[in-house]
Formats: structure tokens, sequence, C-alpha cells
């Protein structure tokens, strides 16, 4: 494949701005993303990819796509090279335009110096005049409630539990799976095998969620190697063919707030559909895991169950390799085995790539085991994140 | 393990400063003065949270700041459990405006707080900064 011919350069814009005391950066790069789309004659709904720099205020890109209200964004990048970042992120949007990942793409930069802005790439960083911060735009409205993982998520819980009757007992099946995986798992963080009455009766640490709702904490790393198809034919490994990906941010969106669904549900379908696949097909499932609500969530989101069936769909042992009909995290999990750094998205790869090398544990190995599915959410669900779905195939 | 609680207990929370913006000045200049400000955008019509310069929705500049009901109910919350100063409330609040905004639900008790119970702002003190919006039973 090459970018050659494959993709335009449609809108342009200079903010004319050389000093700005009276706006904050974030509002720079909105103005500057409206100049843009407003010569080429398109509008915020038209974006359905977006890249920025360290220059960008907040988490990731998802702090300006929550700011600009980009409601159909289906695509990210945030790669930092310094000054150079936006040209390598055109060379990346070209990219991904011509694999059919995406077909409006905004690239935006802005940045305030001579007013203490902050220093890009910076954690805080700058001299503001009066005490003002030039930082994440939501983090005065949000910060100062004292959100964590636990009690964001538990938000999603509570709220899935009063729309749809989940339980808690129904959550903590969840865990329960991951632990008949974790006792086969040397390495594993908690290799002991619990059951529901443990999980409902453990601690509770952010309503409704219990101690043994959570992932463990733990240091590590991982890393994987992805290859053209004539290195992975000059390998002698077994072949692990990816089939479909996709991505999606999930903000707030100006205050209009749905809790009760991930940024899966437009990840799944997008994966799904690239890899002419559907859920009834997938063998294996690596589900991001780092509270049981977040499982519960993504099952439903990547349409192995109906909205709202979740509860019903992971109890009496359904995720449980060799006895349920859904095999998940057979590693143990984040929520027994491993949440290197606090991110569960390279365990997630990892065991999915085991499963269809055939080099799980035998205990746990999926017979057969020809099509797995990796998913992970990033940021919080409760407050704002990043979605991605993989889908793989063992080749041969 | 943590001191078994008093039942009923109402919740308090000491609240850190807010990180104070260009755009978010005049939101806690008014709270300052006990107003809840919210944006709408006259080019639409919709009210919008956080309040920004452009509409979130329809791209617009013509926000304007009105004073909000400072009413509204309870979408979702979490009493987080694990903190040094006692178990406190994190919750969205659905205003009667229409959006919904992130908050800590306080002067209730945990056993008390439920999904559409009525509230209304009130402004509490922070560290060395401006007061900030949280939600009391109305």
């Amino acid at each position: 494949m090459t970018i050659k011919g494959k993709a335009y350069v449609m809108g342009a814009y200079e903010h004319p701005t050389r000093d700005a005391p009276d706006k904050t950066t974030a509002q720079l790069h909105a103005e500057s993303a409206k100049g843009a789309l407003e010569d080429a004659g398109l509008s915020f709904d038209d974006v359905d990819a977006y890249f920025c720099a360290g220059d960008a205020p907040g988490f990731g890109a998802m702090s300006m796509i929550d700011y600009m209200g980009l409601r159909n964004v289906r695509h990210m990048d945030t790669t930092e090279t310094g000054g150079s970042s936006y040209l390598v992120h055109v060379n990346h949007a070209a990219q991904a335009i011509a694999a059919g990942k995406c077909s409006v793409a905004l690239v935006t930069l802005a940045g305030r110096p001579r007013n203490g802005g902050n220093r890009p790439g910076a954690a805080g960083g700058g001299r503001p005049p009066q005490g003002l911060s030039d930082g994440a735009p939501e983090a005065g409205f949000e910060s100062i409630y004292g959100g964590s993982t636990h009690n964001t998520y538990g938000m999603c819980a509570m709220r899935h539990m009063y729309e749809y009757g989940t339980t808690s007992e129904q959550l903590a099946w969840i865990k329960v799976a991951a632990s008949h995986h974790a006792q086969w798992n040397e390495h594993a963080f908690l290799k002991n095998v619990v059951t529901v009455e443990e999980v409902v009766s453990s601690r509770m640490i952010a309503d409704p969620l219990h101690l043994l709702d959570c992932c463990v904490v733990t240091d590590g790393g991982g890393a994987v190697i992805v290859t053209s198809p004539e290195v992975a034919r000059s390998l002698k490994r077994p072949k692990v063919k990816l089939l479909g990906a996709a991505e999606a941010p999930k903000v707030q969106l100006g205050g209009k707030l749905d809790l009760t669904h991930s940024g899966a549900v437009w990840s799944g379908p997008k994966a799904f559909g690239e890899a002419g696949v559907t859920p009834a097909d997938i063998k294996y499932a690596s589900i991001y895991d780092s509270f049981t609500i977040t499982v519960l969530m993504q099952l439903e989101d990547l349409g192995f169950c109906a909205k709202g069936e979740g509860g019903k769909f992971v109890a009496d042992g359904n995720l449980i390799s060799g006895v349920g009909k859904l095999p998940f995290n057979t590693d143990g999990g984040g929520l027994c085995n491993n949440h290197p750094t606090n991110r569960g998205g390279i365990t997630k790869i990892i065991e999915a790539v085991r499963q269809l090398r055939g080099e799980a544990h035998p205990k746990v190995q999926v017979a057969n085991c020809d099509l797995a599915l990796a998913h992970g959410t990033g940021g919080s669900l409760g407050v704002r994140h990043g979605a991605a779905t993989l889908i793989m195939e063992r080749e041969g | 393990m943590s001191e078994p609680q008093t039942a009923r207990e109402p919740m308090t929370r000491p609240l850190p400063a807010p990180a104070v913006t260009l755009e978010s000045k005049p939101f806690f200049d008014a709270a300052a003065e006990g107003r809840f400000l919210i944006k709408r955008c006259q080019a639409c019509g919709e009210a919008h949270w956080y309040p920004r310069t452009i509409c979130p929705f329809c791209h617009s500049d013509r926000t304007v700041w009105e004073e909000g009901s400072g009413q509204g109910e309870v979408y979702t919350y979490s009493v987080m459990r694990r903190s040094p100063t006692g178990p406190y409330a994190i919750g969205y609040v659905t205003l009667d405006e229409g959006p919904n905004m992130l908050t800590n639900f306080l002067d209730v008790a945990p056993e008390d707080l439920k999904i559409g119970l009525r509230v209304k702002v009130k402004f509490q003190d922070t560290e060395g900064g401006p007061p900030v919006p949280v939600f009391v039973p109305a």
C-alpha cells in the first residue's frame, strides 16, 4: 500500500493572532479547527479522525475532542515529535485514509508562550497571568471532586444496576471466572479461586464496587511485534493475522451523557465489519478488566449479548474456559493476574496471541482457538475514555 | 480496616482549589458571589456543561452566560469509602436545563443518596481558591 494519490489536503487555516492574552490554548485549537473546516467547506460533524500533539491540553486527544464537540471521531493519533508532529500527523492521516480507517482528518496546533501558556509536553508548567491555568479545560470542573478509577467506574455500575437491574452477584461472577483462570498461571498476582459470596462480602471500596471487583495493582511490562506478511512468513512462530481493528473516543459532549455504554459500541462493529466475522464466531476474548463492571459493559457493547443482558450473560461461569460459552482473560486478566502500571491493554493482546498459538496453559487453552478478540478501554468509562478493538486469526 | 461508620452521617469533604482558566473565570467569579452560571448558545439554543467559548453542539461562538436554576436530579453516584477524610459521594447531576455535570453530593448520608433524588446547588469553600458547586438534597 502507498499513500500516493490516496489522500488530499483540502483545508488549511493559520490563526491570525500573534499575542493571545484573552484566549485559552483550547480555544485557539478550536478556532483553528473551525477556520480549516470552513476553508474546506466541511463541518465539525464531518470529522472522523483527530490528530494532536503535546501542545493540546488535557488527556491525549480526549480533552480536545470533548472540548470541540467532535462527536464522530473514530480514529485518533497523538504522536509527539516536537515541531514536526503535524507533518507526521498528515503522513499518519494519509495512511489511515488509504487503509479506509477514516475520511476526514483534523490536525490542530495551538499555544500561548507569550502569555504563560503551558509548554508542550510539560505537566502544568508555564506562568499564566493572574494565577490562571491554561491546562485541561475541564480540570476546574472535574478534578476537584475526587474522581478516581474506583468511584468513576462505580458511577457506571450504579447507573447500570438502576437501568437494567444488574446485581453485585452477577458482577462477582466476572471475578470468579478470572480467578478460576489465574489459579493455573504461575505468575498471577492473585492465584486463589474465589466465590461469588467472597466477592460480594469483600470490603466496599466505591459503591457498588467491592475490593474484589477491582483489578490488581502490579509493576511490570510487556511488548508485541507487528510485522508485514512477508516477515511473518520468514519467521518460525505461529502466525497470528490481524483481521480487523478499530478505535473510538467517548467523551461528555457538552453534558449529553450516557454512562451505560462505552466506546466499544463504535469500535466493536467497525472491527467486526472489517474482519467480516460476528461476535458468535469468536472463540476467545480478552476483555479489559480494570473492574468487573468494565467487562460487563464491554461485552454488551461489543455485541456478545444485548444491552442490559450482561449480568445474565456473565453469570454461572459463562466466562470460564471449558465451562462457559465465551472463555475470557484466561491468564487471570487484570482482575487477578497482572495490570502493569495500571494499564491492562498489552496483556490483553498477549493472552489472545497465546490462545491463537495454542500456547495458553493447558487447563485454560480453548480447543481449536482460531479466532480471538482483544478489546481495551483507557481513561475512565465514567468520565472520558478511548476504546480499541482487535480481531485476530490463527493462520495455518 | 477503617472504623465502622456512624449510621446516617451526612457526608462532607474538604475540596481543593479549582484550576481556573480565562474561559472559566466568569463562572468562578460568580460562584464567589453565590451565583450559579451556565452557558447557553444563542445560535442553537442549547445549554452545555462544562462552560466554554465555542458551543460544543453547533460550534457558534455566540455562547452567553446565564443564571442557572441550580436544580436537578441525581443521574448516578458512587460513595468512595477509601478516603482519609471519610466517605464522600461523587456523581453526576442532570441539571433542569439539560446537561449533566460532575459534582460531589454533600450534606446527605450515603444511605439516603439515590438516583433520581432532587438536589440543589450549594457553593462550598475550597482550600485557597474560589468556591465550587456541590449539590445537596433539595
